[in-house]
């Protein structure tokens, strides 16, 4: 396997480093805070969130099998853990920890 | 701006002038800390995983610690490592890159109303602009008398200090650690599943959270763990600029 010099390595991070960059200021610049935003994109604005957040809870559970290993049980009832707890006493704090807490105990213990 | 106004109270000597530190930025710290607590512990044991990781892929404690520093974006930072110890092609890194980061994109869009005529916060805002803080910074009920700029400033740089220490702990402290933390990063799950309940709660019609969920869990199961997010992006996407019309029926949609 080839072994990159310390120059190479830099040169590597940067490139990732623009990467990243250009992911989340290229809206920005695109979009700039002087000129009126076209109306489809502030459409976009307001409805993407709740559709982002969708995914975002879709991508934590990305590497669950439900065919194998615990077939995903501990992620189903920590979650159900979560909701009721929020669905009772809306502390996100309260909720978040519960739903850990009985993860935790549920991976390292039962499966 | 917010210079100004200090500078402008200022002229008026009667009152013992409070510094803008102890009126507008210490506030925002204690409003912002409680927010970013899921964070810390999902930081900490995501960014000790990584160190460690990086530790026993040979590579010193300096590497974690300025990579977590300047990519700043989780996984792609994951990837890293293995793109280090292949062979030598920033071309295909930085293309990579922007594969696995595209979902920034969407917060860009979604941030672009809410940061405006914030100055040079801005552009630390949009630097430090990951998964997590942008769900805080998103979805926080920020309360009226606390300083919107400061209060999202902290929220992104207590997150970026817990992803660096942690981070570069795991790197020095890699292989001595032998505490059974398995099934801590379900805090990070738990607190998307918060949020999304919260944005639900805040919408009066819940098309978009549906279709997120949806439309994602369709891509997952046809496109596969590894390359499911670019297709749920681009039929997000497709479906609600198909739904435009019949959204903006319902007006403000329930959000502000």
């Amino acid at each position: 396997m080839a072994t990159m010099t310390l120059t190479q390595q830099i040169i590597t991070i940067a490139a990732v480093i623009a990467g990243t960059l250009t992911t989340r200021f290229l809206p920005f610049l695109i979009f700039p805070a002087g000129k009126p935003t076209p109306k489809y994109v502030q459409y976009l604005g307001k409805v993407l969130p709740a559709a982002v957040f969708g995914l975002l809870v879709i991508y934590c559970l990305r590497n669950v099998s439900v065919l194998s290993g615990s077939h995903g049980i501990p992620e189903l009832i920590s979650i159900a853990v979560v909701v009721v707890l929020h669905l009772w006493k809306r502390q996100m704090l309260l909720s978040i920890a519960g739903g850990t807490i009985c993860y935790m105990l549920l991976v390292q213990l039962v499966f | 701006m917010t210079s100004q106004e200090v500078a402008g109270e200022q002229v008026d000597p009667t009152p013992p002038p409070q510094s803008h530190r102890v009126r507008v930025v210490v506030p925002a710290l204690k409003a912002a800390f409680p927010f970013t607590l899921p964070i810390f512990a999902g930081f900490w044991f995501l960014g000790l995983t990584y160190g460690m990781y990086m530790n026993s892929s040979g590579f010193s404690f300096l590497y974690p610690l300025f990579m977590s520093m300047l990519i700043y974006a989780g996984s792609m930072e994951f990837i890293t490592v293995s793109l280090l110890l292949g062979a030598f092609n920033p071309v295909q890194a930085f293309l990579m890159t922007l594969m696995i980061n595209a979902r920034h994109l969407f917060y860009g869009l979604s941030m672009l109303e809410r940061f405006k005529g914030l100055g040079p916060k801005k552009v630390y805002l949009i630097y430090g602009m990951c998964d997590e803080t942008f769900s805080i910074n998103f979805s926080a009920t920020i309360p009226p008398d606390i300083d919107r700029g400061w209060f999202m400033v902290w929220v992104t740089l207590l997150n970026q200090l817990y992803w660096v220490s942690g981070s570069t702990l795991g790197g020095i402290f890699g292989s001595m650690i032998h505490i059974n933390t398995e099934g801590l990063d379900f805090a990070m799950t738990a607190m998307f599943v918060v949020i999304f309940m919260e944005q639900w709660m805040r919408d009066r019609n819940h098309t978009s959270s549906l279709l997120g969920l949806a439309l994602s869990l369709g891509c997952l199961l046809i496109f596969g763990a590894d390359n499911f997010i670019i297709p749920s992006m681009l039929v997000i996407l497709a479906v609600l600029t198909l739904l435009r019309g019949r959204l903006e029926k319902y007006g403000k949609l329930g959000i502000d």
